[in-house]
């Protein structure tokens, strides 16, 4: 029996780069760079040729010339008279404002749905699961399509809302009426929604190219305030149930916390709602949403929504029947057994699925352009890649800005997923 | 010995009685299900409102339709002298009138046929695959193809020729698979030249050709395997396998076309639409983006620092930004990466960018698999002795798959779904390329519930069926015991 000491000592040859796995893998990296190296240069080369053959260059100062083109929503300040820049935040505004909106939407519907299906009546379960199977095998295009049709083809016209003096003198009715006790119109136009005012303005502040308004900051700041405060509040009565067994009652110091000041705030400001009238041809006053923002916004709730009903039942079903009866068992009563034991296991398995519906979702917000709504794609991916035919620039921008979206959402969701993950040890 | 006490003692068992009739049958399952107290009696009550509702509104639309029409004013005229004036009734007439290009786009109609075997062969391709070790469902999925085929060639009035021909050619595909059936992945593997040469036409050459090249492949690994290993024999056949497809393939098969003139009427790219258009671009970019996403799935999982950043980059790349931007970059970009003068076919370019959408995903949902898997298997496999090729074929490979066989169909669905965007760089999909068509058209202009409903119906049996059939076959391949 003779034991190998040590590994035989041999001089370097050439055939270990292949065959010694210490050097294997070095041999591979390299040939893998060099093969990168050379399909990136080539990817470059093509491109300044290409470039140089229809007399262009590679650079992005048409972000700083004007426009020249309206938007039709626009959330920030702007005119034809901006610069494309400008356009592109206008566009990247109202992606982010469908995607937050629909990602708090879908998320509450989805909740609701994905509970209701695991119902116990037979009859509310049955027509959930139609709904998500519907929806989920549907494509998405077809719930845009459809919902902008029936918004603008199916709705009357602003003049059918019109009241004359002949039809007062005749006892007739418009042939439409207003919604919600007069205060929200439907029309082919667009829906026409009370508008939020003040009385008196406290302001603007410039930040560089964009006005902040000194009212809405002082709202969130009284809000924040108020979140922050509510939470001391709720810790001081943790502290004093640790310390003594009972619990402080702090409904009512929560409630005049979190609306007193800022129902103060908006009366200081007058704050009041303009409702929409109808004139002669049209509505004035108010908000006007565009059909192709509801129509999208409508769609991906709807849609993702019966993702998230998934991701909930699934996440629900998740953990198992033993931990609620352990809770009862310690005579928990339902409500608290939902939010103490049930939720915080289950958002566990939810959140990760969850992450990657709101990407989809903020990603699907692309498809705007089947009813040209005025999102990111649709100024900068659109008007303004056909005015100055920067075709290069604007896609390799639009997809950055996309990009950066995606990595930001997933990098705070997965901080917020490595909170409620559990804890090994 | 008698105990007084009691005034009466039964001595025999009474029969069993019936429950009550509130917890029995119809009854019990009512009080339980729909009106377990106040909170459920309500939502069962909101129900019942919502699918009243709902059938208020479609039921009589649906029974008042009408099949036989020529435009939209027709229709309602029907309607209206069938059930009275402000009745609602659907026009099917223009489903019956533009079915076709529902499915076919603008197809040439004399060359349904065409699309329809190679649909047919579609599934006669898959089959091996799914049931390698079943001869009884392969034989059972080649015979409904037989009986597809002849149905559907002979209403598409098919030349007598090309009927025979597909009916020989299942013939043959059940012979061989009662003598040789692992030999009918041959037959797999030809499938997409056969395809591309029903679908596009031309020079029977130029599929010919290309697949010369992965003949070439397979040929210089035979030869290379037994000496230099597994991943440099695939890389030398696949380097000389480019350099054919390169510098000889399209000469040769421009000498060989006149030379020997054999093919098909060649039928242009935009004349593709419909669900043709979307099982094209879905099928091809599922099949390649497969192995693809296989290979960078092993890529993330790789030792090698450079490889991984790689794969990370290409897969969060893909993943990060919409299909949208990608099939943009197919239609307006490439020009300026591929080199001056290339200019090739969109629907080629679309496919070829949807590919690398769907590998990204597929990357993920594999790695998933993979990392489900325990450590044990690794190191079993490395305790056997296999390389790494070895154990991923062997070992790894099959096991991880299995895993990730509903993250794959589910991936294959959305695939499925995201091919109605094409119609944003110009191609006539189902959804919004010909339902625009249609509506455009003078004599159905204003309709729009029955194209999205028929367009919506078609994708929804489609990816319903894909969803279920994943159920049914992750319930088949579980192996553990719970």
């Amino acid at each position: 029996m003779a034991y190998a000491g040590e590994a035989p000592k041999q001089g370097f040859r050439l055939g270990m780069l292949i065959y010694d796995t210490r050097y294997r893998s070095i041999t591979i990296q390299v040939i893998v760079l060099i093969l990168f190296g050379l399909f990136v240069s080539w990817l470059i080369n093509n491109t300044v040729q290409n470039l140089a053959a229809k007399d262009r260059t590679f650079d992005f100062g048409f972000l700083w010339n004007r426009a020249g083109y309206d938007i039709n929503q626009t959330l920030i300040p702007y005119t034809n008279d901006s610069t494309h820049g400008r356009a592109l935040f206008v566009g990247l505004v109202n992606t982010l404002v469908v995607a937050a909106l629909g990602c708090v939407l879908a998320t509450v519907l989805g909740v609701i749905v994905g509970v209701l299906r695991l119902s116990k009546n037979w009859l509310i379960g049955r027509i959930m699961t139609v709904y998500v199977e519907v929806f989920r095998n549907i494509p998405l295009l077809l719930w845009i399509l459809l919902s902008f049709v029936i918004l603008t083809e199916t709705t009357p016209s602003p003049r059918d809302f019109r009241v004359t003096e002949e039809m007062t003198a005749a006892g007739e009715a418009p042939a439409a009426s207003m919604l919600l006790n007069g205060t929200v119109a439907v029309t082919n136009r667009g829906i026409n929604v009370p508008a939020p005012l003040f009385d008196r303005n406290l302001g603007t502040i410039g930040l560089g190219e964009f006005q902040l308004s000194l009212n809405t900051l002082a709202i969130i700041v009284v809000l924040g305030v108020s979140i922050f405060l509510n939470g001391r509040l709720r810790a001081h009565a943790k502290a004093v149930q640790e310390d003594t067994g009972v619990r402080p009652v702090t409904w009512w110091k929560s409630l005049l916390l979190l609306l007193g000041p800022i129902v103060l705030l908006l009366v200081a400001l007058g704050f009041h709602l303009e409702y929409p009238e109808i004139t002669r041809f049209n509505f004035t006053g108010g908000l006007e949403l565009l059909h192709s923002f509801s129509a999208l916004l409508i769609a991906l709730v709807l849609y993702t929504a019966a993702f998230i009903a998934e991701v909930v039942r699934a996440g629900i079903q998740a953990i198992s029947k033993g931990q609620t009866e352990a809770a009862f068992a310690l005579g928990m009563r339902p409500g608290r057994t939902m939010s103490l034991i049930i939720l915080p296991q289950a958002l566990r398995v939810i959140i990760p699925p969850l992450i990657s519906q709101y990407l989809n979702l903020t990603k699907n917000t692309s498809l705007a352009i089947a009813v040209s709504y005025m999102d990111l794609r649709g100024t900068l991916g659109g008007i303004t890649l056909n005015q100055t035919g920067k075709e290069l620039e604007c896609m390799l921008l639009m997809m950055l800005i996309y990009l950066i979206i995606s990595l930001l959402i997933s990098s705070l969701m997965n901080l917020y997923n490595s909170t409620v993950r559990l804890k090994e040890r | 010995m008698t105990d007084t006490s009691h005034a009466f003692v039964r001595t025999t068992i009474l029969p069993a009685q019936s429950p009550p009739l509130t917890e029995k049958g119809a009854i019990k399952w009512l009080r339980e299900n729909l009106f377990a107290g106040p909170y459920n009696t309500l939502l069962t009550l909101v129900g019942l409102w919502i699918v009243y509702s709902l059938a208020a509104a479609a039921l009589p639309w649906l029974l008042n339709s009408v099949w036989n029409a020529n435009s939209l004013q027709e229709c309602r005229a029907i309607v209206a002298e069938r059930a009275g004036p402000g009745a609602s009734g659907a026009c099917w007439a223009m489903v019956r009138e533009r079915w076709h290009q529902f499915l076919f786009g603008f197809y040439p109609q004399d060359q349904y046929w065409r699309p329809l075997l190679a649909f047919g062969l579609l599934f006669a391709a898959i089959a091996p695959v799914l049931y390698s070790d079943n001869r009884r469902n392969l034989m059972a999925v080649l015979a409904a193809v037989a009986l597809f085929l002849i149905v559907t060639l002979s209403m598409a009035t098919a030349p007598m020729a090309v009927l025979v021909g597909a009916v020989a050619i299942i013939a043959l595909l059940i012979g061989v698979a009662q003598v040789a059936s692992p030999r009918l992945m041959l037959f797999t593997l030809l499938y997409p030249a056969i395809a591309f040469f029903l679908l596009w036409g031309g020079s029977i050459w130029t599929p010919v050709m290309a697949m010369v090249g992965l003949g070439v492949i397979a040929v210089a690994y035979r030869l290379l395997v037994n000496r230099i290993g597994v991943a440099p024999a695939a890389s030398v056949g696949v380097v000389l396998a480019l350099l054919w497809w390169l510098f000889l393939d399209v000469p040769l098969a421009q000498q060989m076309s006149v030379l020997f003139p054999v093919g098909l009427e060649s039928v242009p790219s935009d004349r593709f639409g419909g669900f043709l258009l979307a099982i094209t671009i879905g099928v091809t970019a599922i099949s390649f983006s497969l192995p693809l996403g296989i290979l960078l799935a092993l890529g993330r999982q790789s030792d090698m620092l450079l490889v991984k950043t790689l794969s990370v980059g290409f897969i969060e790349f893909i993943r990060g930004v919409p299909l949208i931007t990608l099939l943009f970059t197919a239609s307006l970009l490439l020009q300026y990466f591929l080199p001056p003068n290339t200019n090739f076919d969109l629907i080629l370019r679309v496919i070829i960018l949807v590919t690398l959408f769907a590998a990204a995903y597929i990357a993920e949902v594999i790695r998933g698999g993979l990392a489900a898997l325990p450590r044990g298997q690794y190191e079993a496999a490395d305790a056997l002795g296999l390389d790494y090729w070895r154990a991923q074929r062997l070992i790894i490979m099959p096991q991880a798959l299995k895993i990730s066989i509903p993250g794959i169909v589910s991936t294959f669905i959305g695939l499925f779904k995201d091919t109605t965007l094409v119609s944003f760089v110009g191609l006539l999909d189902p959804l919004r390329g010909v339902t625009t068509v249609v509506r455009a058209d003078i004599n159905w202009k204003g309709i729009y519930w029955e194209p999205y409903i028929f367009v919506g119906a078609i994708f929804f049996v489609i990816c319903f069926g894909m969803s279920r059939y994943s159920m049914y076959l992750e319930q088949k391949l579980k192996r553990d015991h719970r």
